[in-house]
C-alpha cells in the first residue's frame, strides 16, 4: 500500500472532508464497498489468513477445555497471567471508540464524524475478545452464569463487595451499551444500504436490519434525542468500566496495585492504547478503500495528538508510582519498585518505558504527526507498550511481594500464546467482515458535515 | 365514489433538492393550515421536526422515559443488592454491617445506565413505531432517494383540508421538483 505519496503543504485551514464532495457522492462512495465493489485478492487473503488464525484460536480453546487451565503457565504466584493481562488490554482498547463516538460527539468536534463508526466496530470487537479471557480463564465456561445473580438451588449468591463481581457488571453492561450505540448509529445507514440494494439478498437483509426506517422529521427528532442521551451515558460508563477494571487491583494490597492513581491511570492509558489501535486500522483501510478524502492527514493528526496528551498522563502514572514507593515509605513497595529495575522481568519495563513513553515524543513534531507511515509504526509501538504494561503491573508484583518464600516465576506456555494471537486473529477477521459487510463510515453524519462545510459552519478545532 | 378514492391514497408527496428549500416549503405548508404533514430527509435538518408541528413535551417523551429507565435500574441494582447481602443471603464477617452501600455503588452505577440506555433505543424505536415494514411512501418510486440526497414534503389524506388536486397544487406553487400521489395499497 502505497500510504506516504500523495503528500500535500498543509493549509491554513484544512477541511475536514475533501472539497467536492455532495450528499450523493459520500453516498455512493461509502456504500459501494459494500454492496457492489467485488471482493479483491488482498481482502480474501487477509480473511483466509485471519480465518486460519480464528481456528488457532478455537484449537488452543478445545485443548483448554480438555485438559484445563494448567495448560496454561499460570499458577501460584501468578494465578491470572496472560489472562488478564490480555482482558484488560482488549477492554481498554475499546475505550477509545466510545470515546470518540460519545465523548467527542458531546465535545461538538467534527473530526469525529468519519472515524466513529468503525472506531465503535473495534470497540465491539474489541470487548468480545476481553470477554473471552475471563470466561476461558474460569476453565469451565459453562459454568460461567455463576457469576450471575440468579436463584440457585444452591441457596447461594454473588458477593456484590467484590470487584470481581463489580467487573461483570461493568463489561456487560459495556458491551451492551456499546452495541446499541453502534446500531442505533447504524440505523439511517442501513435504510440507505436498503434502498440502494442490487440484488435480492442485500434488500431482504438490509431491509429488516434498518426496521423500516424512512427518515421522518419525527424519526430524526426521537432519535436525535436517543443518540444525544446514549453519548451522554455512554460517556461516565466507558469512565467507570476501566475504573472497575483497575478496581480489581487497587482494591487488593498487593505492593504496587494498591493505589490510587490506578483509575485515572487506567483510564487514560485504555484511550491511549485505544486511538492507537484505531491508527492501526485506520491507516491500512483509508488506503484499501480509498477513503483518503473522508479520512484525512488531519484526522489522523488529531488522533496522533490525542496519543500525546494521554501517553503523557500515562507516564504521569508511572511517575507518580516510582515517587510514591520512595515517599511513602513502605518498604514492600519500594521493593517492588526496584525489582521494575533491576529484577528478572527489568527487561520488560525497560521495553515498557520506551514504548509508552519516549517513543511517543516523536509526536511533538508536526513532521512525525503528519507522516502517515511513522504513524502506523508509533501506533504499533503504543500497542506494544501498552500490553507490556499490563504485563508488568501483573506478573512483577505477583512474583516478588511479600514473603520470598512465596515468590515464584511466571512464564506463559505456547497455549497461552496460541490464544492471544487467536484473539488478535479473530479481532481482525471481524474487522475484515465488518468493511464488507456494513458501512464503515457514517453516511448519514457525513452527508451532515457535506451540509455543514457548504454553508462555511466550520466546527471547533 | 368519492371516498372510496381517497381511502387508497395516503397523500401527496413533493420533492426537493436542499434542506432550506424543504424547510421553507413545510413552514409555508403548515401557515396555509395543514395539520397532518410530514417531512423526510437523509439527514436531520435543524428546525424541521418544530416546522411539521412536533414540539412540546412529545418531541421529548425519550428523554423523559429515558430518565424512568435510569432511576428504575438504579433502584432495581441497588434494591438486587440489597436484598442479597441483607436479607436473603447474610454473611457476617468479623461483624461488619451487611448494608454495605458504598460497595453497591458500582453495580448500582452500572444498572443505572443499562436501564437507561436500553429506554433510550428501546423507546425511540416504539415510539417511532420500528419495526415496520411497509409504509405507503415507500410506494413512490423516488421515495428511494429520500436516504441519499433528496428531501420530500409528504401531506397526509387524513388532513381535514386535503384535496387531491388543490393539495398537489399547492405543493407545485412552493417548487417542489416533483409531486407525486401517495398510494396506500393495504
Amino acid at each position: 500500500m502505497s500510504v506516504t505519496q500523495n503528500m500535500q503543504v498543509p493549509r491554513e485551514k484544512e477541511p475536514w472532508l475533501e472539497p467536492g464532495h455532495t450528499y450523493a457522492s459520500v453516498t455512493d462512495k461509502i456504500a459501494s464497498a459494500v454492496l457492489t465493489r467485488p471482493l479483491g485478492i488482498g481482502w480474501l487473503a487477509g480473511f483466509a489468513l485471519t480465518f486460519s488464525i480464528v481456528m488457532m484460536l478455537f484449537g488452543a480453546c478445545a485443548w483448554l477445555f480438555t485438559k484445563g487451565v494448567g495448560i496454561w503457565g499460570i499458577n501460584i504466584p501468578v494465578g491470572w497471567g496472560f489472562a488478564i493481562v490480555n482482558f484488560v488490554w482488549w477492554i481498554g482498547i475499546g475505550h477509545a471508540g466510545t470515546l470518540i463516538s460519545a465523548i467527542l460527539f458531546l465535545l461538538n468536534q467534527q473530526w469525529r464524524t468519519s472515524i466513529n463508526r468503525f472506531a465503535e466496530a473495534m470497540t465491539l470487537f474489541a470487548v468480545a475478545c476481553a470477554g473471552l479471557f475471563p470466561l476461558l480463564h474460569t476453565g469451565r465456561p459453562w459454568m460461567a452464569y455463576y457469576m450471575m445473580p440468579y436463584p440457585s438451588t444452591m441457596g447461594i449468591w454473588p458477593q456484590f463487595r467484590s470487584p470481581l463481581i463489580w467487573d461483570v457488571f461493568a463489561v456487560s453492561t459495556y458491551g451492551t451499551v456499546s452495541l446499541i450505540f453502534w446500531f442505533v448509529g447504524l440505523l439511517p445507514d442501513l435504510a440507505t444500504l436498503r434502498d440502494r440494494a442490487k440484488t435480492k439478498w442485500q434488500q431482504v437483509i438490509f431491509g429488516m436490519l434498518s426496521m423500516g426506517w424512512r427518515g421522518s422529521a419525527r424519526h430524526w427528532r426521537r432519535y436525535q434525542v436517543a443518540y444525544l442521551l446514549l453519548a451522554g451515558l455512554a460517556t461516565p460508563l466507558v469512565l467507570s468500566v476501566h475504573t472497575v477494571v483497575s478496581f480489581d487491583f487497587a482494591v487488593g494490597i498487593v505492593p504496587g496495585w494498591h493505589t490510587t492513581i490506578f483509575p485515572p491511570y487506567f483510564v487514560a492509558g485504555a484511550i491511549y492504547s485505544g486511538f492507537a489501535m484505531v491508527l492501526t486500522l485506520a491507516i491500512p483501510m483509508r488506503a484499501a478503500y480509498g477513503m483518503e478524502d473522508f479520512i484525512t492527514r488531519r484526522h489522523l493528526e488529531q488522533m496522533a495528538k490525542v496519543m500525546l496528551a494521554t501517553g503523557l498522563i500515562v507516564a504521569y502514572g508511572y511517575f507518580i508510582e516510582f515517587f510514591l514507593a520512595f515517599y511513602s515509605q513502605n518498604k514492600f513497595d519500594f521493593f517492588m519498585t526496584e525489582q521494575r529495575l533491576h529484577g528478572p522481568y527489568r527487561w520488560f519495563y525497560y521495553a515498557l518505558i520506551l514504548c509508552n513513553i519516549l517513543t511517543p515524543q516523536l509526536l511533538w513534531i508536526k513532521k512525525v504527526r503528519r507522516n502517515i507511515a511513522a504513524l502506523f509504526v508509533i501506533s504499533l509501538v503504543i500497542n506494544t507498550g501498552m500490553w507490556l504494561e499490563r504485563f508488568v503491573i501483573v506478573v512483577i508484583s505477583l512474583t516478588r511481594d511479600f514473603m520470598p518464600s512465596a515468590w515464584g516465576r511466571y512464564s506463559a506456555t505456547v497455549w497461552d500464546y496460541a490464544t492471544f494471537i487467536g484473539t488478535l486473529g479473530l479481532f481482525t477477521m471481524l474487522m475484515f467482515l465488518f468493511v464488507r459487510g456494513l458501512p464503515a463510515i457514517a453516511i448519514s453524519e457525513m452527508r451532515e458535515l457535506v451540509h455543514q462545510e457548504s454553508h462555511g459552519s466550520e466546527g471547533h478545532q | 365514489m368519492s371516498s372510496e378514492r381517497h381511502s387508497q391514497i395516503f397523500g401527496v408527496m413533493g420533492e426537493f433538492s436542499t434542506p432550506e428549500d424543504l424547510l421553507a416549503a413545510t413552514r409555508k405548508t403548515r401557515e396555509a393550515g395543514y395539520k397532518h404533514i410530514e417531512a423526510y430527509t437523509p439527514f436531520p435538518v435543524e428546525g424541521l421536526s418544530e416546522a411539521v408541528g412536533f414540539t412540546g413535551f412529545r418531541s421529548n417523551l425519550v428523554a423523559f422515559l429515558t430518565l424512568l429507565g435510569g432511576i428504575g435500574g438504579g433502584l432495581s441494582g441497588f434494591g438486587l443488592q440489597y436484598w442479597v447481602s441483607v436479607i436473603t443471603y447474610p454473611i457476617n464477617i468479623g461483624g461488619r454491617s451487611l448494608n454495605s452501600w458504598p460497595a453497591f455503588i458500582p453495580v448500582t452505577f452500572e444498572l443505572t445506565v443499562l436501564g437507561a440506555s436500553l429506554t433510550a433505543v428501546i423507546s425511540m424505536l416504539a415510539l417511532n413505531k420500528l419495526p415496520q415494514p411497509y409504509h405507503p411512501v415507500f410506494n413512490v418510486q423516488r421515495f428511494s432517494q429520500a436516504s441519499t440526497d433528496k428531501f420530500f414534503l409528504c401531506i397526509e389524506a387524513r388532513d381535514p383540508k386535503f384535496d387531491l388536486i388543490q393539495t398537489a397544487k399547492f405543493l407545485r406553487s412552493l417548487h417542489a421538483q416533483h409531486v407525486n400521489e401517495v398510494k396506500d395499497e393495504e
